[in-house]
């Protein structure tokens, strides 16, 4: 008996061993991938940055090509996602979690947005260009590619605000309502600010997420060679201001890099490393942001 | 008592937030709407016989043929190839992390995890093609520039972290009470996680599978960049091979006229792909239903 129970126990061991060692063997793999993806990144694209990197249109000539368009057009487009993805996601969440009750329509809301998580994202870029290249007619601009990306980041928005807006406790609320305060009140000077930092954490999650990608914008007709800028904002007649640039045409840093990647020049592909590297950096910085912001919230906040 | 215009207010600030959470279900509906409506004219061209049977794909060029057969297989390839190394390795990953690491050691290891998730999906399309081909082929002498394999395996990094979290959320869900019967029995950590969590947590990680497959089916720069733009029936992974993703990609990036065949067929590429991610998504999320349901009791 006490042998039995010994061999099994050796056996035991011995696949524990062979499993520790399996996944730190995957796990290292990786990440050692990944660094060697940021190495030759760093190599191959950190003698290509520069200013004039960072202040050229694109070109033939792979020495001439630079990225201004590119990234003036990644910060007009983001800007827009934002601008429209931030309210929407947070009244939606605060709609979820506060006012709900339990009927089929909220049910229907549950399941819509647990499916909109999981569409690819290229469905989305199909989608607007059916809506809003030809059924809104608003063609190939700045203002579609803002939509759509809002869209696409929507549910991300919304899962993080919803799960911050829960997370703060009843008695607060209680609290809130014991002094007279009306919902909207409770809602406006407790619960929301309250669950900021986690709204925010999710806010930052789809930037970085807006600002990679790639597929939905090909397809609603991105142009991956532009040597123009936006129209300025900014005139010198009342109300000195227009919103022109929503029109324009324009391409986006990832749209970039993916037309330097698919050209068989290899001093193209030099380019396309300095590129990504210019956006994995904006990426990870602020993925990283979204969880020193998550774990400083976590422990400031000891409900 | 509140004055009416406050009352109001709440009614009005209440109806807004609604009608922002309406917008996702207007969404969902939008998109099959739209992928309906200009994929119909399509269907009215070619009969859904030839379009499920033939195995060419040739919409743009004569003699037009309209089999999506060879798309599929180069997306179920490619995915396959994702799928073997990315499910595996992400429980493994989610095992290591949630029954066998410290404390301390997870603090560091999880952020990296999804550090990892950060990365640009066209970042990895760029290092698929112009870093891991040129290495296959020092190995594979007979890869082609432009092949399944290495999109694939570059897939599979792609969606490890997402499959890593959410088998991790499957694991987390085991309650604690097994794992201490467990280990009351005096069970290991290698039994106990093997024995019991992995067990305990096998819908969660079948919910978890189908939502990662569902992802790797979907996502397209990766095998638009590396896996080239070739449709083709062939089941080699050395090959190159075109797949739903990469071929709207292909079409988007000419200039086809609106209600072209051209046009039309992207949507009906784009159609097929949604419905089978819709119903994967939604056979997971009933896995899970089911879970939840099951331990409340």
């Amino acid at each position: 008996m006490k042998a039995l129970i010994s061999s099994q126990q050796r056996r035991a061991k011995i696949y524990a061993r062979i499993f520790v060692t399996a996944a730190f063997a995957v796990l290292g793999l990786s990440l050692l991938v990944l660094v060697l993806l940021f190495a030759d990144l760093v190599m191959q694209g950190l003698p290509r940055l520069s200013t004039a990197f960072l202040t050229s249109f694109p070109s033939r000539f792979p020495e001439q090509a630079g990225i201004l368009s590119a990234w003036v057009g990644s910060l007009c487009v983001v800007l827009l996602c934002m601008l429209f993805a931030i309210p929407v996601g947070i009244a939606t969440a605060v709609y979820l979690e506060e006012y709900m009750n339990k009927s089929w329509y909220n049910s229907w809301i549950e399941i819509c947005l647990g499916n909109l998580a999981g569409v690819p994202s290229i469905i989305y870029g199909l989608m607007a260009l059916g809506l809003f290249v030809y059924q809104f007619d608003l063609g190939a601009s700045v203002l579609t590619a803002g939509l759509t990306l809002s869209l696409l980041v929507l549910p991300i928005v919304i899962v993080s605000a919803r799960e911050s807006i829960r997370n703060v406790p009843d008695n607060l609320k209680e609290a809130a309502y014991a002094l007279g305060a009306s919902k909207l009140q409770m809602l406006r000077h407790h619960q929301i600010p309250y669950a900021q930092s986690g709204i925010f954490t999710g806010v930052i999650l789809s930037l970085s997420r807006a600002l990679g990608e790639t597929a939905p914008l090909l397809t609603i007709g991105a142009l991956t060679f532009i040597a123009f800028l936006p129209q300025t904002p900014f005139q010198d007649t009342f109300p000195w201001i227009n919103f022109n640039w929503l029109g324009d045409p324009y391409t986006v840093l990832p749209i970039q890099l993916f037309n330097w990647t698919s050209r068989p020049q290899t001093e193209f592909h030099q380019n396309a490393a300095a590129a990504s590297l210019i956006l994995v950096t904006l990426t990870v910085l602020l993925n990283l942001t979204a969880i020193v912001l998550r774990n400083r919230s976590r422990r400031k906040y000891q409900w | 008592m509140r004055s009416p215009f406050k009352r109001a207010l709440e009614f009005v600030v209440e109806r807004l937030l609604g009608l922002a959470a309406t917008l996702s279900v207007g969404i969902t509906f939008g998109i099959l709407f739209i992928l309906f409506r200009e994929a119909i004219p399509f269907f009215e061209h070619v009969t859904l016989k030839e379009f499920f049977l033939d195995t060419q794909w040739s919409p743009l060029f004569s003699p037009a043929r309209y089999g999506i057969v060879p798309l599929l297989v180069g997306t179920l390839v490619t995915t396959l190839i994702a799928c073997t190394f990315a499910i595996p390795a992400g429980i493994m990953v989610a095992l290591l992390l949630s029954e066998y690491v410290p404390n301390r050691v997870r603090v560091w290891l999880k952020p990296i995890i999804e550090l990892l998730a950060a990365i640009p999906s066209v970042v990895f399309g760029y290092f698929a093609l112009l870093v891991v081909t040129p290495f296959l082929q020092k190995l594979i002498p007979e890869l082609q520039g432009f092949n399944r394999l290495s999109a694939g395996l570059v897939l599979g990094l792609l969606i490890l972290p997402y499959m890593a979290s959410l088998a991790e959320d499957a694991f987390k869900s085991v309650p604690r009470s097994l794992r201490e019967a467990s280990y009351a029995l005096g069970a290991n950590r290698f039994t106990t996680a093997f024995g019991v969590v992995v067990p305990a947590s096998f819908s969660g990680l079948s919910s978890a599978a189908i939502l990662a497959i569902s992802r790797a089916l979907g996502e397209t720069m990766v095998v638009a960049i590396a896996a080239g733009m070739l449709p083709s029936m062939s089941l080699n992974p050395l090959e190159p091979s075109a797949t739903v993703t990469a071929y709207i990609v292909q079409v988007s990036l000419g200039d086809l006229p609106h209600q072209s065949i051209g046009y039309q067929s992207i949507f009906a590429a784009g159609l097929m792909l949604s419905l089978v991610t819709f119903s994967l998504n939604i056979v997971a999320h009933r896995i899970k239903l089911r879970r939840m349901e099951r331990s409340d009791g």
